[in-house]
């Protein structure tokens, strides 16, 4: 591994697939992190002797693999709904007479709605969070992560729980399909049409809001479309707004004039927009570098600002997207078995996101979840919370998820998981779920081994956690976790998972 | 504040001297981290204790108050003497030997429970802004919220006071959010310190402090902000801290600047400024502050300002003002919201004074919309639009600004705005943070002088 603080970046263009031999631990490692959420070192192992063919077909068709649907439309659709006509009437006489009653009683029931609209909505929070921490088809989850960052969507601006699950199912379903289906799929989407005002996006008092996110944040980026393509995005999308949990297109607030936009004119509606947008050379590059920035590295969105190497395979990926009429699964798959996916400069190098981290932990580590609760509530305070991204421009992710109080919640709350002890409790009041940590060292369960060194234990722990460690981290770990024991103390569970506090206390434990 | 990054004077500092409470100063050219140390830590003068640094820019605090929920403001600054007021407010209004007045002739005073706001009123410290408001006002509390927190009466984007801290390092707009540097990436290169970054008071930081430069810090109380190792015996926790120790200085001396040696030098931080922000609450006040949850923030707040911490921007909150049943009139659920911000915010000011630091210190509260006029059936109010917005501290310009809104002449019931929101943030950025408001807000605003020039 190239020095990174010393050296410049330079990294290989190729996006030909790695071959077998140079696929290893720390490559089986890599696609499990990064294609989703990592994983046990026996799941690591497998993946290395199938090769990269193999394991990455294994991720990316993953609607092979069966996979529990049960229970996910448990769903309530309608605590949140619009008043019927005689409930309208109701409340229209009552403001007129002025029954103060009557009114109250209105006022009374939509906030026990909206209460319950917001219980809903913690626990579908709570069942996505499950889904990805338990799903069979860790690439499907982790794809409907990238959509729902990329058309971010805030419960906060949209307050009906219902459709912010349907946008979810929605972003699943097409999480590796089309791309112009996605872009079809939000235009017509309840949960954004309201976020982003477009139910006020009429003819003759047109909305700019989602017409411009569409462009800039969508699909093509700044600078790819003029402020007269805004404008008139918008016009095409008049009338485009839902009714309770459906859409609707409102003929009479749709303006039915001629448009021009991105080079393109005639009656188009934001149905026929989407087609015009596909069209523009920018929008393949600006989805492949979002990805990119998801899956591969953090890089500025600004292409001149990046190594040759790394601009050259992102084209190449890009035009890859384009000429593939935008069929999302072939240009991960490329990516995913890519040379360049696979450089040292790609691997363990990226900051986790708090997904990526507490998900990540709980299937590698084999940790009880203890409270989905509290672990919901830490990924709020690590500044993730899904569903309620801060804004329409998603997640920023890389260094910006880290501060110092973001660096302990991160640190603590992986010390819960592991010992069941939360910062404000004393340790007496922790949780005693067991957690069997033993279990995670290969050469104790592994029958007729020999018999480890209390130092080999704490190099397999840092294998399945932090990848590779230096002498210095062992070392620390070691004494950190035996204090005056001697050895021989690794043998106790109790130790080895104080040896597992400090190697997830470690900053490069942030790193996937 | 680069001056300290020379790595020759880091050979000066061994990592035995720092987390020894009384040589951390000595340390702190090394291991503090940019927040912890303040502006005149990076001068080769010692700083111990008092920090107030007269005339100078970069010590300057602004602290947010924010009333959550909606504040009534017709029954915060009360005019009793309208008789509209009385008129539509039978069950809640108060009379004249309720309020402390303010105003004789405009029949204009401050609710009777609110003596703390009352006194920084007579000595000079407080400006009151009367109906302040924006355009179109939107009555949901998440979309008002938003409006003011991000400026913007789509409610989109991100926080004011991140834009400001955006706008300060490294122009707003012109990197890539989240993104290594292309110099970060691998040139051999220490990044130039970002600016201090803003701190919540709470669970999570409010979209207000919000940017693309940095998250806000959030800190709930000193004890949630450790590490729960230290709890797990001096072993693992020397274990630690030598590790992440040893690896900052070497980073340090490398100048390496990739996300591992970022990653430790945070972990460095963190550990550097739990220990000082513990210290600096378990010192006690100078003043008795009240029993409330604001005035436990305000007072964790002047510890922090007290030790020295360059923060420029706390954010504290207060609530919950959504009274749309029995709010009271000048005694129940109001007026004891009214009495617990008043007296929190009194005893913050008593004590940034025994510290010799209120002239370093401006606060503003505020509250996402005002009340209707009128009083609805359960003894409540129900969502409005307009109300006062208070500054506190010797900076002001004291008394009251703008124009009470008329209770007659209405927008659907609600008061009409006679200032808007964006006109006092253009304030404080101009005259108080020296940052160009028109950066930050995306228009100019005309300044009402609520602040001394």
């Amino acid at each position: 591994m190239p020095a990174l603080g010393t050296k410049p970046v330079k990294t290989t263009d190729s996006i030909a697939a790695i071959k077998s031999e140079d696929f290893g631990y720390t490559e089986a490692r890599h696609l499990l992190l990064r294609a989703g959420f990592g994983g046990t070192d026996e799941q690591i192992r497998t993946l290395a002797r199938w090769g990269p063919e193999k394991s990455v077909d294994h991720l990316v068709n993953y609607s092979k693999i069966k996979a529990d649907d049960a229970g996910a439309d448990a769903f309530k659709e309608d605590i949140i709904r619009p008043l019927t006509r005689e409930e309208r009437q109701r409340v229209n006489k009552a403001r007129e007479t002025g029954d103060e009653d009557t009114l109250a009683q209105y006022r009374t029931e939509r906030q026990r709605r909206q209460r319950e609209d917001r219980r809903q909505m913690r626990d579908i929070q709570r069942t996505w969070i499950t889904r990805m921490i338990e799903s069979p088809r860790p690439l499907e989850e982790k794809m409907t992560l990238f959509w729902h960052g990329h058309f971010a969507t805030s419960f906060r601006g949209v307050e009906d729980s219902y459709h912010m699950y349907a946008q979810n199912r929605m972003f699943r379903g097409n999480a590796m399909g089309n791309l112009g289906d996605l872009l079809l799929g939000i235009v017509r989407d309840p949960a954004m049409l309201k976020y982003l005002n477009n139910n006020q996006n009429r003819k003759d008092s047109p909305n700019e809001n989602l017409g411009r996110e569409l462009l800039e944040l969508f699909s093509l980026g700044e600078g790819n479309y003029t402020e007269k393509d805004i404008k008139e995005a918008a016009r095409t999308l008049t009338g485009f707004t839902f009714e309770d949990n459906d859409f609707r297109f409102n003929r009479n607030q749709h303006d039915q004039g001629s448009k021009f936009v991105l080079g393109s004119s005639g009656n188009i509606d934001g149905n026929s927009l989407i087609p015009v947008i596909l069209k523009q050379e920018a929008c393949a590059l600006f989805i492949v570098l979002k990805l990119y920035r998801f899956f591969v590295r953090d890089i500025p969105m600004d292409l001149s600002a990046i190594d040759t190497g790394s601009r050259k395979a992102i084209l190449r990926l890009a035009q890859m997207f384009r000429r593939g009429n935008y069929e999302i699964k072939p240009v991960i798959r490329k990516l995913l078995l890519s040379k360049h996916f696979y450089d040292p400069i790609n691997t363990g190098s990226k900051i986790k996101s708090p997904c990526e981290l507490l998900i990540g932990s709980v299937r590698s580590l084999q940790v009880p979840v203890r409270d989905i609760g509290i672990v919901t509530e830490a990924m709020e305070l690590m500044g993730q919370s899904v569903f309620l991204p801060p804004s329409v421009k998603g997640w920023d992710g890389g260094r910006s998820w880290i501060n110092t109080s973001t660096m302990f919640v991160r640190q603590n709350t992986l010390i819960y998981l592991l010992t069941g002890a939360l910062p404000t409790r004393s340790l007496l009041l922790k949780d005693r779920a067991y957690f069997d940590a033993l279990a995670l060292v290969p050469s104790l369960n592994t029958p007729g081994d020999s018999d480890p060194s209390d130092e080999q234990i704490v190099r397999e722990l840092a294998m399945v956690t932090l990848g590779q460690a230096g002498d210095d981290v062992v070392d620390s770990v070691l004494s950190g976790a035996r204090g005056s024991r001697g050895e021989g103390a690794m043998r106790s569970n109790e130790v080895v998972v104080r040896a597992l506090v400090m190697l997830t206390s470690m900053p490069e434990y942030q790193l996937c | 504040m680069s001056n300290h990054l020379n790595p020759g004077d880091i050979k000066a500092w061994t990592r035995r001297d720092f987390l020894q409470s009384s040589t951390l100063f000595a340390s702190a050219a090394l291991t503090v981290p940019a927040f912890v140390q303040s502006s005149a830590l990076a001068l080769p003068r010692p700083m111990m204790g008092l920090s107030s640094i007269a005339g100078v820019d970069e010590d300057r605090v602004l602290v947010v108050i924010q009333l959550s929920g909606g504040n009534d403001g017709l029954n915060t600054l009360v005019p009793y003497g309208d008789d509209a007021y009385q008129r539509v407010r039978s069950r809640i209004a108060l009379s004249a030997n309720e309020v402390l007045m303010l105003n004789r002739n405009g029949g204009l005073g401050l609710h009777g429970s609110m003596s703390g706001f009352k006194e920084l009123y007579d000595e000079g410290m407080c400006a009151i802004v009367q109906g302040v408001g924006y355009p179109n006002p939107n009555r949901s509390h998440f979309a008002s919220m938003d409006i003011w927190h991000t400026a913007d009466t789509a409610g989109t984007g991100d926080g004011w006071l991140g834009k400001y801290v955006d706008s300060q390092c490294c122009g707003y707009g012109s990197g890539t959010p989240g993104a290594q540097t292309a110099s970060n990436q691998g040139a051999n290169q220490v990044q130039a310190d970002p600016p201090p970054p803003l701190i919540a008071i709470g669970k999570t930081a409010p979209l207000a402090l919000h940017g693309r430069t940095m998250m806000p810090v959030a800190i709930e109380s000193a004890d949630m902000y450790q590490w729960t190792g230290e709890k797990m015996g001096k072993d693992l926790n020397k274990a630690y801290i030598g590790s992440i120790e040893d690896r900052s200085e070497a980073d340090m001396a490398s100048g390496a600047d990739d996300n591992k040696s970022f990653l430790v030098r945070t972990a460095m931080d963190a550990q550097v400024s739990s220990k000082k922000i513990r210290k600096a609450v378990d010192e006690k006040s100078l003043v008795q502050y009240p029993n409330s949850k604001l005035a436990s923030q305000l007072s964790m707040v002047a510890s922090m300002i007290r030790a020295g911490m360059p923060t420029r921007v706390f954010y504290v909150s207060h609530g919950s003002f959504d009274t749309h049943a029995n709010q009271g009139g000048a005694q129940g659920t109001h007026a004891r919201l009214l009495q617990q911000l008043s007296e929190a915010v009194g005893a913050f000011y008593k004590d940034l004074k025994a510290q010799g630091n209120e002239g370093r210190v401006l606060s503003s509260c505020f509250s996402e919309f005002g009340r209707r006029v009128g009083q609805n059936g359960s003894g409540g109010t129900d969502h409005g639009t307009a109300a006062p917005m208070f500054l506190f501290g010797p900076m002001v310009n004291p008394g009251l600004h703008s124009r009470y809104p008329s209770l007659t002449n209405l927008d659907n019931g609600d008061l009409k705005y006679t200032a808007d929101f964006r006109q006092v943030y253009a304030e404080i950025l101009d005259g108080w943070l020296s940052a160009k408001s028109s950066d930050v807000l995306g228009r100019g605003y005309k300044h009402l002088r609520v602040l001394k020039s």
